[in-house]
């Protein structure tokens, strides 16, 4: 089970700002899908290693040679606010 | 003749013998876009498309695709055509480059015509997620397509277009597909370029197509496998992707996967598996039971692994390089006011248990545990095609369920994906393929095999095909 902090706690290490109504509606929500998720706690796995990559693949790599990226004036088009040809933020904490 | 029954490669084929003009079948399918109701699209890009069917036209020798129009789902980034990703948080969008999928199918000649409605950024079954509207089951406009690539199934089923690009995270092709009354086939992990594709969870998102043929998929996916310099994780595809003939299948061993065909599956739509199996044992075929014990944790294993790589990788949705934002006096207030208002709640559900998965402390016990079944999982399948060619099963557990009917229980919802899910854990390629009507809608069947086994999975979905002559065109649709 998840309590009222450790949702407060989760939403703030995601960058996300709840209502008080939606970290409720999360705890209880949250709650329910681990009751299910809970199955694999009991699953035997002594020994067994951890898959990341189901296609073996390692060291991949391109020639280092320089080739052209996006100009800067297409990678800026889309934000909100730039100011000389860089993003622009709110002042930070 | 309706251009629009035609199947992709009768299409090809009509323009090849001059009958008909690239120009005229966008036309056809943009028309019957503009009355679109299933609410499929979400971008139509028609002044484009015409003037590529034309430019197409005018060429002197036409290109393998020969300007079929395609559909294309909103995952898939499209140079200045807006690209949602079925999200707020991706309003207006238009991004500066083209998925490489969705440039290599306009290099061969497919015109798009659209992008497709989903489940916001690929989260659901339903495609009741999608930020802005809900797209109908074409069987029954009460009931849901499937999701989360329920646009590009219904434009298909629709006869909007003859197919489409969808995405598979963890079943978003085939499940769609088999609600639909279609076939959908995710690749093996790796064959399709993902450049372009706005990522879910990284370890298990694959592109591939959905058409109402299974030539029609197969010769989708021909132009589009194939290595990527700009996806690292892009295989160099061994051998090519052929357009299947095959009628027979004989001394194929078919492995039915016991705990896929019992509780928590439909008695309906097991009993129309069912008789698939015959029809395929009619051409052949040798079904034998297989049994998958740890596939059943499948469900919970995807549910730590897939929200855990989707906390990471929309991470990067903050509104400051695109997308709207909300004003705040500081960075921090920016970054958490904009994703707290303008991503949905699966979203904000899935970026929690992610986040919560693999934070300090529950890491080794939910992360770490699940990446280890994820392991036992990948060995069962292992297993299995020691004894068997290809495993079958349902694709769904249910046939298309109503609209609104799974919406308050997310769980419910995410046992939509609980027969799709295994293959996806092991990067196996499966398909699905309409294979009869349970309720009076589609019931697929999905088929996996080891990876790299495509070419003898559209085979025998072929085979299996042209025996059960499923009727792709559902009731009431306006000729």
């Amino acid at each position: 089970m998840i309590d009222d902090a450790t949702v407060r706690h989760v939403a703030r290490l995601a960058r996300l700002r709840l209502s008080d109504a939606e970290e409720q509606v999360m705890r209880e929500e949250l709650s329910g899908i681990l009751a299910h998720i809970d199955a694999i706690q009991a699953m035997d796995l002594d020994g067994v290693e951890p898959t990341t990559h189901v296609v073996e693949l390692e060291n991949v790599l391109r020639a280092d040679v320089p080739r052209p990226s996006l100009p800067r004036d297409e990678a800026l088009r889309e934000a909100r606010n730039t100011v000389d040809g860089e993003f622009a933020v709110p002042r930070m904490d | 003749m309706n251009l629009r029954d035609l199947s992709a490669v009768q299409q090809i084929e009509e323009i090849r013998a001059g009958r008909v003009s690239s120009l005229d079948l966008v036309d056809a399918h943009l028309a019957a876009i503009a009355h679109d109701d299933v609410e499929a699209f979400l971008a139509v890009d028609a002044d484009g498309a015409r003037s590529r069917a034309r430019a197409i036209d005018a060429m002197p020798e036409r290109p393998p695709l020969a300007g079929v129009p395609i559909a294309v789902k909103d995952a898939l980034s499209t140079r200045d055509i807006v690209t949602t990703s079925g999200s707020k948080m991706l309003e207006g969008f238009r991004p500066v480059y083209t998925a490489t999928c969705v440039a290599r199918l306009e290099a061969a000649g497919a015109v798009v015509v659209g992008k497709t409605n989903m489940d916001e950024f690929a989260m659901g079954s339903s495609t009741e997620n999608s930020a802005y509207k809900n797209t109908l089951n074409p069987w029954d406009h009460t009931r849901v397509p499937g999701g989360s690539s329920g646009g590009s199934a219904a434009a298909v089923s629709a006869r909007q277009v003859p197919w489409s690009l969808g995405s598979d995270t963890g079943g978003s092709i085939r499940q769609p597909a088999a609600l639909c009354g279609i076939v959908g086939m995710k690749p093996t992990y790796g064959a399709i370029s993902r450049y372009g594709l706005i990522a879910f969870a990284s370890s298990l998102d694959q592109v591939g197509p959905l058409a109402r043929t299974v030539a029609d998929a197969a010769l989708l996916l021909k132009y589009v496998v194939g290595h990527d310099p700009m996806d690292s994780t892009s295989l160099h595809w061994p051998t090519p992707i052929e357009v299947p003939t095959a009628t027979d299948l004989t001394g194929l061993r078919i492995g039915v996967v016991e705990e896929l065909m019992g509780q928590g599956i439909d008695p309906g739509i097991r009993a129309v598996v069912d008789d698939a199996l015959v029809q395929a044992e009619g051409l052949g075929a040798t079904i034998v039971p297989v049994s998958l014990p740890t596939s059943l944790s499948g469900l919970a294993t995807y549910y730590v692994l897939a929200p855990a790589e989707c906390s990471a990788n929309l991470a990067r949705f903050d509104g400051i390089r695109y997308g709207p934002s909300a004003d705040a006096d500081t960075l921090l207030d920016q970054y958490e006011v904009t994703r707290g208002t303008l991503f949905g709640a699966e979203v904000k559900r899935r970026i929690m248990l992610g986040t919560f998965a693999l934070a300090s402390g529950y890491y080794d016990q939910y992360y770490g545990r699940a990446q280890r079944v994820r392991t036992l999982i990948v060995r069962e399948f292992a297993r299995a095609f020691a004894h068997v060619d290809v495993l079958a099963s349902p694709t769904s557990p249910t046939v298309a369920f109503p609209i609104g009917d799974r919406t308050a229980d997310p769980y419910s919802m995410y046992l939509a994906d609980v027969c799709t899910i295994p293959a996806s854990l092991a990067g196996l390629p499966a398909l699905s393929i309409p294979c009869g009507m349970a309720e009076g809608l589609p019931v697929g069947l999905q088929l996996a095999g080891p990876a790299f086994s495509e070419n003898r999975l559209l085979d025998v979905a072929h085979a299996l095909e042209q025996a059960i002559a499923f009727d792709t065109r559902p009731p009431g649709l306006p000729q």
